[in-house]
């Protein structure tokens, strides 16, 4: 079973409207609410990167129920600069917009599945998941 | 010409207003204006139509589509409503004048467009401009609400203060309740003060970089800060994302952190005795009848 929803980030309150979503579908599947709290800061994380560095993208929902593992699958997609070195994002620490840096690798302990496709001036797509236990 | 047409639309205004209430009813069965009364709609729409004859006599906009629109916009009708409305009169209108015309070729065609477009077109830009406004008027207004509402700053104690956080901290707010912390800690004289984040539904990197620089800005004016409110859950994710909060101290609860700033401040919570005598007296007492 597969059930897909998407949310646009264009301003700055999008935020607020992926995470709510995201924080229901976890819900919906069973969650606890650590794990709700991880999903719902994690879908920030991105949908942030997504506002302060691409302009404009989307994150899609999907739920994953399926014979191996039932969870919640996680989309951030964007057609913004992209990310010129992948390994140097994923250190913690580093960070071009003066924050704290931990985004990236944050999202990557808070989930439990990480994966970032990049091209430079093309756009970045990361896709994550977290499942249910 | 335009004369012409207009007294041909004049003299059968019955005609064509009872067109277009049936119409109008019609589409109504399958649609938004369900919930509302059939009189209420009636009359609302003889309303509606006598405001758009008004508009064509006047030659222009009328003191009576504003009054109509206000008032609308009070009850809280859909714009569609009138965009429908005025959609359906425009096609009732121009059916009415062709069948009523002997020759029908492009210009006079045309002609008759043009005279019904120059009569409705205004009124929809009206009411739509309206609508719109009280709208924008609406989003502006909660604006200044959710700003009034988004960092407060309560003098509990003598160089205590705290500060309730409730709700999704952006860019905008972040700004704001760094500014009333440190014009709030200079004005109350504080030594200590508590940034309660109890509602504050997600912390992700932003809304704890944006405390952890609060926090080290109240530290330079000479006070301290205290973090309360941080939920188990809260913790775990901050401690996944790897964002270090060991530069000022953090409680669970404001209560505790309370506790902390008492004692910073060298005071502590003594009961009275004589509160705690007559609080017995009371129960005693209670307990003979």
């Amino acid at each position: 079973m597969e059930s897909k929803s998407c949310v646009h980030i264009r301003q700055e309150w999008d935020i607020v409207g992926a995470r709510q979503l995201g924080r229901e579908r976890a819900k919906e599947i069973g969650f606890g609410t650590v794990d709700q709290a991880r999903i719902a800061t994690a879908i920030s994380e991105l949908a942030r990167n997504i506002y302060l560095y691409a302009g404009t993208g989307k994150i899609c929902f999907t739920i994953i129920d399926d014979l191996e593992h039932k969870g919640l699958q996680i989309i951030a997609k964007d057609d913004g600069p992209g990310i010129r070195d992948i390994s140097q994002v994923m250190e913690d620490g580093y960070s071009t917009s003066g924050g704290l840096g931990a985004g990236l690798p944050g999202v990557k302990r808070l989930m439990d599945y990480f994966d970032v496709i990049s091209e430079v001036n093309k756009g970045t797509e990361i896709r994550t998941a977290k499942w249910v236990r | 010409m335009h004369k012409k047409l207009q007294r041909i639309v004049v003299e059968n205004s019955d005609t064509i207003i009872k067109n277009w209430l049936e119409q109008v009813s019609e589409k109504r069965k399958n649609e938004y204006t369900n919930a509302i009364s059939e009189d209420l709609f009636q009359s609302t729409s003889r309303e509606f139509v006598n405001v758009i004859f008004t508009s064509l006599d006047n030659q222009g906009l009328t003191t009576e589509l504003d009054q109509f629109s206000e008032r609308l916009i009070n009850l809280g009708w859909p714009l569609s409503y009138i965009t429908d409305g005025l959609q359906s009169f425009r096609r009732v209108t121009i059916d009415f004048i062709l069948s009523r015309s002997e020759q029908i070729d492009s210009e006079h065609f045309s002609t008759v467009l043009d005279m019904v477009d120059g009569w409705v077109d205004p009124i929809i830009n009206r009411l739509v401009n309206e609508y719109s406004g009280s709208w924008e008027n609406t989003v502006s207004l909660q604006r200044v609400a959710l700003q009034e509402l988004s960092a407060p700053l309560i003098p509990v104690m003598k160089n205590i203060t705290i500060m309730p956080l409730i709700g999704t901290i952006d860019t905008e707010r972040a700004k704001q309740i760094m500014e009333n912390l440190l014009e709030g800690v200079i004005k109350h004289n504080s030594e200590v003060v508590l940034i309660d984040i109890t509602g504050v539904p997600v912390v992700d990197t932003m809304v704890a970089h944006h405390i952890i620089q609060a926090a080290e800005a109240v530290r330079l004016i000479g006070s301290t800060c205290i973090l309360v409110g941080i939920r188990p859950e809260i913790a775990q994710t901050i401690v996944n994302l790897g964002i270090d909060l060991g530069k000022f101290p953090t409680k669970s609860s404001l209560r505790k952190g309370f506790e902390t700033a008492l004692e910073l401040t060298d005071r502590k919570i003594v009961r009275s005795k004589e509160k705690d005598q007559t609080i017995e007296h009371m129960l005693s007492s209670l307990n003979k009848e």
